[in-house]
This record gives structure tokens, C-alpha cells and sequence, in this order.
């Protein structure tokens, strides 16, 4: 039995191949929008972040990037192509575009829908949901919205003029928002009548450290999450001069970060293991040390050092690590210990779930953990009726799945308040259109651009510490835009085969910058065609794509999707337009979508 | 947006040669040949021979004469000397330059056009010299750069895209250079890499002149139904003779000698063209036999590939003319130009 042709009218096949779109949890289609940029037409590129991202002012800002280290460009050289930057050049130069959004329906459908935090889980749900008719109430403790958002970003990385614009599109829809209103039973809410209930409520339980001296040193200790809240919502407004920051997410860069601008001179981040097990964004590590943070590894926490009520500093176990090839620790060992002096410790090494507001017998059932059990598909928590979304769901992630948790779950509750079963959901679809203008026109820019990725200028270190919400990054000038959007490949545009019209000539297969093309006799598995590869790759990550037998000599057209760079030569160079190249648009429905799934 | 500009890309893990470069650095201009040509595939098998073989582009030289395959040497090797030279007249140059440096890899390209009409009587004279060069004749039947006219190798009755079939015999470029004493002859597809790109590097390293007869079809103007250099007709009628390996002098045999199916051949570098002969009672190395091969497959309508002849004994043109081994470049300017007395007692010596 020789391989199968494969089968290419999976819409997961060609999006597989969009490697920053497959990466996206909530599958923004990047390459189009960045090829929106290109053209200068912001508002539309504004408009296709929108309909998948809900937030890309915010996520242009502050997104955990998932599709950056995922960037085909990886492939040819070290950097990726700066998505998110690009993502912040659409929000920032749109038009006016609240005349495209979804207005307030004339008449509601009558059914309520309570979604407790006004996080992004809770105002994607109700982006998606209100324009459908549904009464969305959001309910939120603080007296701001935003969630993690407002409460744990700091504003120097995000303007609170950004989140509220955003927000307030979704407001503007006819969503009641009730500020300074907890939900303090769960019970108690869903006697209220609502048709369903959303929980958004995040990860909002900072992690504690109970080591020696925790109790005496107490004033001096804080829990990152709640500090930052805290000077979110101007209830700090200063700290000791040496501040020790323990743990290296993100959140410790946050709060690295905020101590600078709260008048703290020395900032250390302790970590007990080496660089390569930080749990950090690199670019939020380049940040930090950018403003002058020391980052110290191998340093574990042992006690809280204090004199006479006060914290005067931290005892650490200097650590030893031995680490193998595959980069896995397989010995440790504590060959030391050290004080560091310091004023005051914020803690970062982790948050979790915490629901003290939903009674035992409120139907809802939680692991041992804690955590709600969530069907990962519906988003359905064990009560019919209640869906869970964003941190609260699995623990923390970050603002994009938050956001796709709440695609999800308003699909689920349009279904639900429809009685239509909550697994009936629309599949994904792909719409395929070649891209081909003419004798060697695409329509897309098909060159290969070898420029580096461009650099963001941030404001000067001086100037950027005087303010707390001072933005650092200033967004990329107009000569920035323009190379930056030329280092895309365009991988949505797609190289797509037509077997019977190949007369063997080779063209394709010479043409190829990359050596992606072979034909070759069919062999039994993927690993024998793979080693007839011109060049292989050892990596596995995407598929190889195997054609229907060639019409004369019956061999077949193998293509390593792995390092293709979309380039188009081939189908440029094809006699017979075998090749062709097909700009491919993936159809993921949201909530307004389902609506035809249950009138078809 | 156009770009028909083939980017310049260094992949990660991208293999190298002994000198450190990659496939891509023996790469020349964008072809301007019509998409799909049989030359483009070609040309890809000449970059892979010499960045296999590991030849510095600096040391190789690559000319030719008039035509669409004699455009193709601007489309591999930019760093290698080179010439488009007159219509037809490629191996007088040849003869010229290897004289002034023997050292040179040295590889002409022509067409059945170039070389079966205008040429034809200056590449009978270079075989017959053996002059120490790969020549490669591209054959699609056709003159494509002036749409299409037959040349000298359609054969008979086959159909031009408008118009009567072909009236006139042949040339068949192998049975003509056997017959004025080619020491290396050889048939290829531009549509069978692995082969193409093996005889390639043999005939570059064999010591006199290598011919490669390639089949190259013209998709422009010869690749219709009727015509029998078409890429059809010729995975068609396609037949495998001989295989030839080149193997360095560094390198082993690997395979056994086994008598009437693989049989070496040595090189004057000290490395060996291994022959896997497909037909068993096929002598390569037996001039007669290789003629009456050819002949019979030629009238049964099989288009017989691989290295159908090699005779590694003859001295090159070089060396019958006691040449100068060292290249005149490198000959010191006192010795190579004695001055105007010398000249004159020269001169003296015949009056």
C-alpha cells in the first residue's frame, strides 16, 4: 500500500500551514490583515482583528503572542515578523469605525444573560451576544472595568484610553454594565431568572509564600497581583528603595517594572532556576532589563530576614543545577546562602482560581484543585445553564484565549437559550481564490523582503519614569510599517496542486528557493518520502503534502509545508498552472453564525 | 505584484559542500526561458553536479554559442568565466581557451540547432581533437528562439506545431560522434535528474571530450501530440542503458565488481566512473558495439540513455600537441614574452 494523496479539502490542512493563524487560539488571520496594512486601509485591517479578536487596540499592546514564535520567518531567520506590533499599527491608524460595529438591536429577544468580572472572557461574550438581541448584564466588583486587564497591567504598557475605547464599543451595543457590584452568591443569582450565567471572574488569587519571618515582615510583603491592583487603582503610590521581586512570569515584570516608577532605585528579580526555565515573555525580560532590573538566578527562597517589626531583607539558598541535553534539570543541589538586603518583597510565583462566592450545593462541581469542572468544548460548567470562560475556567492563560473562551461559550449559550443541542457547532471552512493577476502578477506581494525585523523605539528612560502612565513603546513610524508589513510571507496564499495538468517538466521544482518541491516514485509511509526530500527538515511540525499519481510517469508531487516560504515562483514558473497560488480564507463562525445552522 | 526573482535564501541546516557552499551559491541569473523549458532543468543539474563535485566557480568556465540552450550558461555559476560566443562556433573558442589553461572545468552548451546546422563541422573538429571539455547538446528539435522551425535532429515525420511533418533524415548527435571519435558519449532527459546530474560530473572529470546528447523538450513549440521530443513521448520511449557513477579518488567502490553488470572505469585523476549497465550484454567501452546499439534503438523508436561509450586511453588535444601543462597565466611575463630581440633572432632563423 503506497501513501494516499493527501487530502487537502480539510480546512485544518492549509490552516495548519498559517502558522501564526493555527498558533492564535482565537486563529487571527494575520497575513490578510497585515496585507490590509500594506495597502494603508487600517480600518479594514482594524475590522478582521476585530471580528476574531475582539480587542486589537488592547492585544496590539499586551498579547502574549503565541503566533510570533510560531512566524514562518522563523524558519529563514531568527526573528519573527512583529504581528503584534503590526496588529497595534492598525488600531492606531483606523478611522473612525464605530459605524461598522454592530448596533444596539431595536428589539432584545427577550433573554437575560448574567456574566459575572468584566474581564474579556465576559465582554467577548457579550460582543458576540448582544448584537443578537440578548440582554447582557455585566457584573463586576471593582469600580472599573477591564478585569486583569485595567487591575494587573500596569498603564505604562496599556493607556487606560485604549481599554475604554474598546470596552465601550461592546457597552454600546445595549450591555448593562453594574460597577461596584459583586456577585456574593451564586445561589442567589441564578434565582434571579437569568437565562444563563457566565462565570469571568479570572484568576484573581495571588499566590503566598509561607516561609520564615512571613507574619513579623507582613507590612513589607505584598502579593503581586493585589499590589498591582492596588496602584492601578491609586491605593499605592510609593515603595521601599530596594525592592525584591521573587518569581520571573510575567507578572514579576510587571512588577519590576512599577517599583521603578514608584520611586524604588534598586529592582531584583530573584529566580531559582536559570534563564532557559523562566517563565517570561523574552521581549518582557528585554523590557525590564532595558530599564536597568537585575534579573539574579539560582536563588530560592529560604526566609523573610527582619529587625524590630521590619523586613530588612531575604535569606536565599544559593542553587546548583544539573541540566541534560534535552535542557531537563536532573540534579539540583543547594551550595549556599545569601541575604539580600531590601525594603520591601513582592511576590509573583503564581495565581489561581478562587470561587468563595459559589456554594457547595449550587450544582457547580469543582476538582481537587479547586477548579470548576469545564467541558473544554462548550465551556458548560456541571450546571446546565452556567459557563465558565478565560481564567476561571482552566487556570491562567492570557487575555487571546480569554477572548476565545468567550467566542466559544456565546456559541453555547446562543445554543442553549435556542434548545439546540450545545455540540451542534458550525465547522470550519475554507474558501479558496487563486491569487493569480496575470503572466507573473499576484496579487499579493510575493518577493521575498530579507529585511530585519524592525525595532520598536520606546520613550526615553528618564522621561518614561516621571509618570506611572506614561506608554513606553511609541508604535512604529510610517518607514517602520513599511518594511515591517514586507517581511509577512503571505502564508495564507497558498500553493495548491492540480495532478492531472503536470507534464514533469521540473520548473517548479528548480524554481524553488527553499528545494520545498519533489517528485518522486510512492513509497508505503511518510518516512520514506520524506527522506526522498531535496531538503528535509528534521522537523516534523507541519504536514507533507502527497499528490494523486502524476499523469505520466505515476510518481508524485511531494511538497515539505515545513519550509516553504509562499513565495509563488513555482506556480509562476509552471507551463501548465498545476501550481497555483490560492489566497485561502478560513471561515471560523462565531455566535451570529450558528443562526443559519438551526434555519438550515 | 511581479517579482520572477529567485530570492537568495540560507536555510537553517542547509547541507554544504568540502568548499562550504551551498547548492544556491552555483546558482547564476533568473532564467528568462519560457516556463516549464527542458534547458531550466538543465541548468539545475549542472549547479547540482558542480557544487556536488565541489569545483571552485572560479575555476570552471562555461561557454557557448547562439540559441535558447546557449543563453543558459548566464543561468548557473555567476562567479565562473564565461563567453556567449558566434552562432555555432563555441568549440573553436573552447579549443582556444583550454589551450591558454587546461586547468579549467570547462563545460560548453549548445543546442541541436547551435550544433547539428551552423556548428556542425566545428564540433566534429573538437571531438576529433578530443579537447578536454563537457559539451552539452540541449535537443528539443526545434529552433525555439525563431518560434519553433524544425532543426537538424526532428525526425522524420514528426508534426511542428503548424504545418507538414518533418521530411529529412536525422542527425542523431550520438551515432555522429561516435563516428568521428568522441571519447565520452552519453544520452540523457532533462526530465531524469539522478542521471543527468551523475553523467554530468563524469563527463566533467573524464580527460578529453564529453558529450551529452540531452533530450530537452521545447514547450513552447515542440511538446504536442505528434512530436517526438515532447516530455510524453519521451517518458514514453525512455530506456536505460547504462548508469554511470563518478566516484572520487578519496572514495571507495562500493560495490562489487561483478562481472557484465557494474565494471569501473579509471580516470586520470585517479578516480573511477563505475558503470551499472541495466543491459547486461551492453559493452561501453566497445566502440562497435555502442554504434550498432545505438542504431538498432534509434530504428526501434527507443530513446537509449546513460553513457553509451567511454574510452579513458586517447590523449587529449593538449596533450598529442605537447601543450604547455601550466596555465600562460601563470607563466612568468619574462618567460612567456622573451621580448623583441628574442622575436627578432626567431625571426632570423627562418630567413
Amino acid at each position: 500500500m503506497v501513501m494516499k494523496p493527501t487530502d487537502t479539502s480539510n480546512p485544518d490542512y492549509f490552516h495548519k500551514v498559517v502558522d501564526c493563524q493555527w498558533a492564535c487560539p482565537a486563529h487571527t488571520p494575520v497575513p490578510n490583515y497585515i496585507r490590509l496594512i500594506a495597502q494603508g486601509r487600517y480600518s479594514d485591517a482594524y475590522m478582521v482583528n476585530r471580528a476574531s479578536n475582539v480587542f486589537p487596540g488592547i492585544l496590539g499592546r499586551v498579547c502574549d503572542r503565541p503566533c510570533e514564535p510560531a512566524c514562518r520567518r522563523t524558519r529563514v531567520e531568527e526573528k519573527p515578523v512583529a504581528i503584534c506590533r503590526l496588529k497595534r499599527v492598525a488600531a492606531d491608524h483606523r478611522y473612525d469605525i464605530q459605524d461598522r460595529l454592530p448596533k444596539k438591536p431595536a428589539q432584545t429577544n427577550g433573554k437575560k444573560i448574567a456574566l459575572i468580572g468584566a474581564g474579556p472572557a465576559s465582554f467577548t461574550v457579550a460582543n458576540d451576544l448582544a448584537p443578537l438581541g440578548y440582554e447582557c448584564t455585566i457584573f463586576e466588583k471593582l469600580d472599573k472595568p477591564g478585569g486583569l486587564m485595567r487591575s494587573n497591567i500596569p498603564a505604562f504598557r496599556l493607556p487606560e484610553s485604549v481599554l475604554m475605547e474598546e470596552l465601550g464599543y461592546i457597552l454600546d451595543m445595549g450591555v448593562e454594565l453594574k460597577l461596584g457590584t459583586p456577585v456574593e452568591s451564586m445561589s442567589a443569582l441564578l434565582k434571579e431568572g437569568y437565562d444563563a450565567v457566565f462565570v469571568g471572574t479570572g484568576a484573581p488569587k495571588g499566590k503566598d509564600l509561607g516561609l520564615p519571618g512571613r507574619q513579623e515582615s507582613d507590612d513589607n510583603i505584598h502579593i503581586g497581583i493585589d499590589w498591582l491592583e492596588s496602584v492601578a487603582f491609586d491605593h499605592t503610590d510609593k515603595i521601599g528603595e530596594k525592592v525584591l521581586i521573587i518569581g520571573v512570569g510575567n507578572t514579576a515584570m510587571d512588577c519590576c517594572r512599577t517599583s521603578l516608577r514608584l520611586g524604588a532605585k534598586s529592582v531584583k528579580v530573584m529566580a531559582r532556576k536559570p534563564r532557559a526555565f523562566f517563565k517570561a515573555s523574552e521581549w518582557e525580560l528585554e523590557d525590564a532589563e532595558e530599564e536597568n532590573v537585575d534579573i539574579i538566578v539560582n536563588h530560592s527562597p529560604k526566609a523573610f530576614v527582619h529587625e524590630n517589626g521590619k523586613l530588612t531583607g531575604m535569606l536565599f539558598e544559593l542553587m546548583e543545577y544539573d541540566v541534560d541535553a534535552g535542557g531537563k534539570i536532573t540534579d539540583q543541589r543547594v551550595v549556599g546562602e545569601e541575604v539580600i538586603p531590601c525594603d520591601d518583597v513582592i511576590l509573583a510565583i503564581g495565581q489561581e482560581n478562587a470561587f468563595p462566592w459559589i456554594e457547595a450545593d449550587a450544582g457547580i462541581e469543582f476538582d481537587k484543585w479547586d477548579v470548576p469542572l469545564v467541558d473544554k468544548t462548550t465551556f458548560e460548567s456541571t450546571r446546565k445553564g452556567v459557563f465558565f470562560g478565560g481564567d476561571s475556567a482552566f487556570g491562567p492563560l492570557n487575555i487571546i484565549w480569554a477572548v476565545e473562551h468567550g467566542h466559544q461559550a456565546a456559541i453555547s449559550i446562543h445554543n442553549h437559550c435556542r434548545g439546540v443541542p450545545l455540540t451542534d457547532r458550525l465547522p470550519d471552512g475554507i474558501k479558496l481564490s487563486s491569487a493569480k493577476m496575470g503572466m507573473a502578477e499576484w496579487r499579493y506581494s510575493n518577493a521575498f523582503d530579507d529585511s530585519p525585523r524592525r525595532q520598536m523605539q520606546h520613550v526615553e528612560l528618564v522621561d518614561r519614569f516621571m509618570k506611572l502612565d506614561t506608554e513606553v513603546e511609541l508604535g512604529f513610524s510610517p518607514e517602520q510599517i513599511a518594511t515591517e508589513v514586507q517581511r509577512c510571507l503571505n502564508c495564507d496564499v497558498h500553493t495548491v496542486f492540480d495532478p492531472p495538468l503536470c507534464e514533469e517538466c521540473d520548473a517548479c521544482i528548480d524554481v524553488c528557493p527553499v528545494e520545498c518541491l519533489t517528485i518522486t516514485p510512492n513509497a508505503e509511509t511518510e518516512g520514506e518520502l520524506r527522506a526522498a526530500l531535496t531538503a528535509s527538515d528534521d522537523s516534523v511540525d507541519q504536514d507533507l503534502y502527497v499528490s494523486a499519481p502524476l499523469p505520466l510517469t505515476g510518481r508524485v508531487m511531494i511538497k515539505d509545508e515545513n519550509i516553504c516560504l509562499h513565495c509563488g515562483l513555482c506556480a509562476e514558473r509552471c507551463p501548465t498552472s498545476a501550481w497555483d497560488m490560492k489566497e485561502g480564507v478560513i471561515e471560523i463562525a462565531h455566535a451570529a453564525d450558528q443562526r443559519e445552522l438551526s434555519e438550515a | 505584484m511581479t517579482s520572477f526573482v529567485k530570492p537568495k535564501i540560507r536555510r537553517t541546516n542547509e547541507p554544504l559542500n568540502e568548499l562550504g557552499l551551498a547548492r544556491a551559491d552555483y546558482e547564476g541569473s533568473m532564467s528568462t526561458l519560457c516556463a516549464g523549458c527542458g534547458h531550466d532543468s538543465v541548468t539545475a543539474a549542472i549547479v547540482r553536479a558542480f557544487y556536488e563535485l565541489s569545483i571552485p566557480p572560479h575555476r570552471a568556465l562555461k561557454i557557448s554559442g547562439i540559441g535558447c540552450s546557449s543563453k543558459t550558461t548566464s543561468y548557473f555559476m555567476n562567479d565562473s568565466h564565461g563567453a556567449n560566443t558566434v552562432h555555432g562556433r563555441m568549440p573553436s573558442f573552447a579549443t582556444g581557451a583550454l589551450s591558454a589553461n587546461n586547468d579549467l572545468a570547462t563545460i560548453g552548451i549548445s543546442g541541436d540547432g547551435d550544433s547539428l546546422s551552423i556548428g556542425l563541422g566545428q564540433m566534429a573538429h573538437a571531438m576529433r581533437r578530443n579537447v578536454n571539455m563537457l559539451y552539452m547538446l540541449e535537443n528539443n528539435g526545434v529552433y525555439g528562439l525563431t518560434k519553433g522551425q524544425f532543426s537538424a535532429s526532428a525526425d522524420l515525420g514528426s508534426l511542428p506545431k503548424k504545418g507538414d511533418p518533418n521530411e529529412f533524415s536525422p542527425i542523431d548527435p550520438v551515432a555522429f560522434a561516435l563516428s568521428v571519435g568522441a571519447t565520452f558519449v552519453a544520452r540523457s532527459f532533462s526530465g531524469d535528474r539522478k542521471q543527468l546530474v551523475s553523467l554530468i560530473k563524469a563527463g566533467l572529470k573524464h580527460k578529453g571530450f564529453a558529450m551529452i546528447d540531452v533530450i530537452s523538450p521545447c514547450v513552447s513549440f515542440n511538446d504536442h501530440k505528434g512530436s517526438t521530443k515532447s516530455y510524453a513521448h519521451t517518458y514514453e520511449f525512455y530506456s536505460k542503458a547504462v548508469h554511470a557513477d563518478y566516484i572520487a579518488p578519496s572514495q571507495e567502490i562500493v560495490a562489487a565488481y561483478d562481472e557484465g553488470e557494474v565494471m569501473p572505469v579509471e580516470l586520470h585523476d585517479g578516480g573511477y566512473i563505475q558503470l551499472r549497465k541495466i543491459d547486461a550484454d551492453y559493452d561501453p567501452t566497445d566502440r562497435g558495439a555502442a554504434f550498432s546499439r545505438v542504431m538498432a534503438s534509434d530504428s526501434a523508436n527507443e530513446i537509449l540513455t546513460g553513457l553509451l561509450y567511454i574510452d579513458e586511453s586517447q590523449p587529449d588535444l593538449h596533450e598529442t600537441q605537447n601543450m604547455e601543462a601550466l596555465p600562460l597565466n601563470e607563466i612568468p611575463y619574462a618567460e612567456l614574452n622573451p621580448g623583441a630581440e628574442a622575436l627578432s633572432a626567431l625571426q632570423a632563423e627562418f630567413r
